[in-house]
């Protein structure tokens, strides 16, 4: 099963605004204006490498989750794998 | 090439060097009050050039080139060999600089205190810029404002105020001892008209000052006013600027100080004198 991970910590530069958080990517020089959940996700993460099932059980412990939705978390996950805010480890 | 001027606006240097004696009399003309580059050494140069030795008087028309080019930009008529290097000046701010955040806006200040004014163009920025400046307030830029990523100031750039269509009488109105340049009719942007800062925008023009307010007005709306969110400036910010990508994490460093320290309104007015008096009850 896909896990992931969360980009590492010194590539990034997160920045609350207000309602929208701001993420500064080093590695690629874009910025990114992102909202919920992308941030949650990425501090769920930490510097674990999980499966999109482990990943919304650790969600589910910190936030009360109204939909917890695999696929929709998987979704999100792979566009963040595509921006390149986390990545794909594929298990062997 | 033949014909060469070279002036300072704020901190930044230009050569400017002509196949044509006209341009570079306009510029020399109405930039009389300015300095010549620190040390002589210009930061960009720009040129005025004719694509083939006979253009040069035979239906002349301005290419415009310099350290940074767009390629096919379309040659002006001589006629507007003035507004060519004042594009020239302006390509050159907007690919070139690395040592400031960009940002396409105008800035006006009082007691030390910058309010910055972006927007698209024809929001109004310059004939507001200019009106603000009849009220007393020391006009920063009506085109670009300089933000130091090391320090947050915004730094002036008090390039000449180019007025376009119906901003020309507005600002003829309220600044009747001005400086104004040749009208330039049929322009890419209309007609145009450029308009000297005054004595005090031009001795100032090395100091800078600490942003208070960004506005982003528009034009040709009843007036109203609403606060914009930190995280709206921003993108919005980013839009307008034209370096932000290429100063990479400095950029965003100027930017989010900037959007986080200093409030943010969006105004729309239907006329320029209530522009005006929208700006100075906010500022």
């Amino acid at each position: 099963m896909i896990r992931y991970r969360a980009a590492p910590p010194s590539t990034l530069r997160v920045f609350p605004l207000d309602a929208l958080t701001l993420i500064y990517h080093r590695a690629s020089g874009i910025t990114h204006v992102v909202d919920a959940p992308v941030p949650e996700i990425l501090e769920a993460l930490g510097d674990d490498a999980l499966t999109s099932p482990a990943l919304l059980a650790r969600l589910a412990e910190r936030f009360d989750l109204a939909d917890p939705d695999p696929m929709a978390l998987a979704v999100r996950l792979d566009e963040l794998a595509a921006a390149g805010l986390v990545e794909r480890l594929c298990a062997m | 090439m033949r014909h060469v001027t070279a002036v300072r606006i704020g901190p930044i240097g230009f050569r400017i060097g002509s196949h044509w004696r006209g341009p570079i009399a306009a510029i020399e003309d109405l930039y009389a009050g300015y300095p010549a580059p620190d040390d002589g050494i210009p930061d960009f140069n720009v040129h005025l050039f004719a694509a083939r030795p006979w253009r040069r008087v035979l239906r002349p028309s301005v290419h415009i080139g310099g350290d940074f080019v767009i390629p096919d930009a379309a040659p002006l008529p001589l006629a507007q060999g003035l507004l060519a290097a004042e594009m020239g000046m302006n390509l050159q701010m907007a690919l070139g600089l690395r040592r400031y955040l960009l940002l396409h806006a105008s800035a006006v200040e009082r007691d030390g205190r910058a309010v910055l004014m972006t927007g698209i163009s024809g929001a109004g920025k310059s004939t507001l810029a200019a009106l603000l400046m009849a009220r007393g307030w020391r006009l920063m830029g009506d085109e670009f404002v300089l933000i130091d990523p090391a320090t947050g100031l915004a730094h002036a750039f008090p390039r000449l105020i180019s007025l376009k269509n119906e901003g020309i009488p507005v600002a003829e109105q309220a600044v009747p001892q001005g400086r104004f340049g040749p009208m330039l009719l049929g322009t890419p942007k209309g007609t145009l008209r450029h308009l000297v800062p005054d004595a005090r925008a031009v001795s100032a023009m090395a100091e800078p000052a600490e942003p208070a307010l960004l506005l982003f007005p528009r034009f040709g709306f009843e007036a109203a006013e609403r606060a914009v969110l930190p995280s709206e400036a921003f993108v919005r910010l980013t839009q307008s600027s034209t370096n932000y990508v290429n100063l990479a994490e400095r950029g965003f460093e100027a930017l989010t100080r900037l959007v986080r320290s200093v409030p943010s309104r969006a105004i729309d007015y239907p006329d320029a004198e209530t522009a005006v008096g929208m700006v100075e009850a906010l500022a």
